[in-house]
């Protein structure tokens, strides 16, 4: 007989002090929650990045002979001066996953140690598991005469730096 | 020297931690088990044949028990361990040649390792053919899938700490993988994995947090379910 009493007094209102209390508590615990996880997802990528700038300087024009593939090691660029003369930067870092490739002046190919694949030094794919070819980066001269990478810039093979 | 004993066992320091008294009767016995926290999950009946040894290999409670290795050797080779980028690769050069029987940890963590994933892996072969998987117990197979993925996970994070030339590359590749996901969703999960574009500093202390805290405290909580629910099924 309580239950019944109670039953009724709960469906004579549509809005109950216990539902009303309950709604705004768990719309309250809700919100709070929702607004952590956005937090906590924004805490985790960084906003600032200690990490090496994607523009640098790679040296005078006469570090590099005609007709050579130099390897900048800590940018992970080549620097390729063509036997006409004119200058051209390719990434060194494998389309496939990341590995840092080689020149290999006897083939005159660029050559991924990971898992085999290989480039010419246009960065064109010639074969392997590399699905895309190495991209080309901007080039520029500074005042000094020396060269200037922008690793942020990408451009097709027929964006050249002649000197 | 009897009797010294049955004085220990009737003292009252071992009666407050005993409640029951020696297993003696059938009472007692099941007393022994009831009242005590590591042995309360153990179902009330088993069947003859799951406790035979060649039943489960026992594979399930050795993966546990290379776990409880991996965490004190772990918990130890933690006090010589920095995880930032000057000081890792040298504190591990450290712990092999200069810290006393530090090779010997390292080494031991590193064999537990290798060892669990095999472990587990033929854990979940036994559970497959004796066809463990089926109703009632397909929640654990679940759960445990997720378990054998942590500890590969763990494996994996801890590939990196060493900071040699084969942790460089190994999470090189793994997070290029990562990469491959479509719709630029890969991109950001490898971003938010390394904290950043390279595999430096921040990949490092991210990897250290996944490997130490992260995933072993993630793994316990589901080992708890997984031998909670294998229990109340009457395995043992």
């Amino acid at each position: 007989m309580a239950e019944d009493s109670l039953k009724e007094q709960s469906e004579g209102s549509i809005l109950t002090r216990r539902y009303f209390l309950e709604t705004i508590g768990g719309g309250a615990i809700g919100i709070v929650a929702a607004g952590s996880a956005v937090l906590t997802g924004q805490f985790l990528s960084p906003n600032v990045l200690r990490e090496p700038p994607l523009k640098f300087r790679a040296g005078p024009t006469e570090n590099f002979p005609p007709e050579s593939v130099t390897l900048n090691k800590e940018q992970k660029v080549f620097i390729v001066r063509a036997k006409e003369g004119y200058f051209s930067a390719v990434s060194a870092v494998c389309t496939h996953l990341g590995c840092i490739t080689n020149w290999k002046s006897e083939e005159e190919i660029i050559a991924c140690p990971c898992h085999g694949s290989k480039f010419d030094k246009e960065g064109n794919v010639l074969e392997g598991p590399a699905p895309r070819p190495l991209p080309r980066f901007a080039m520029t001269l500074d005042e000094q005469g020396q060269l200037v990478v922008d690793k942020g810039v990408m451009v097709g093979e027929e964006v050249i730096l002649k000197v | 020297m009897k009797s010294l004993w049955q004085r220990l066992f009737a003292s009252q320091v071992w009666r407050s931690m005993f409640r029951h008294g020696l297993p003696e009767s059938n009472r007692t016995r099941a007393e022994a088990i009831f009242y005590n926290f590591f042995l309360h999950i153990h179902p009330t009946k088993v069947r003859k044949r799951s406790v035979k040894f060649s039943y489960t290999w026992g594979l399930g409670g050795l993966s546990f028990g290379l776990f409880i290795v991996l965490t004190v050797t772990g918990a130890l080779l933690m006090l010589y361990y920095r995880p930032s980028v000057p000081q890792a690769y040298w504190d591990m050069k450290d712990l092999q040649y200069v810290v006393s029987s530090g090779q010997f940890l390292r080494n031991m963590h590193r064999w537990a390792a290798h060892a669990m994933v095999a472990v587990v892996f033929l854990h979940m072969l036994r559970v497959f053919y004796t066809g463990s998987y089926r109703p009632p117990k397909e929640f654990n197979w679940v759960i445990g899938v997720v378990l054998l993925v942590f500890t590969i996970l763990l494996s994996y994070t801890g590939y990196l700490l060493p900071w040699d030339q084969l942790a460089f590359w190994g999470i090189s590749v793994g997070t290029n993988m990562a990469r491959a996901v479509p719709f630029g969703v890969g991109d950001n999960i490898s971003f938010l994995l390394l904290g950043g574009n390279i595999v430096g500093e921040n990949a490092l202390v991210r990897f250290y947090v996944l490997h130490c805290f992260v995933l072993p405290v993630a793994a316990t909580m589901l080992m708890g379910i997984h031998f909670w629910r294998v229990r109340k099924d009457g395995g043992v």
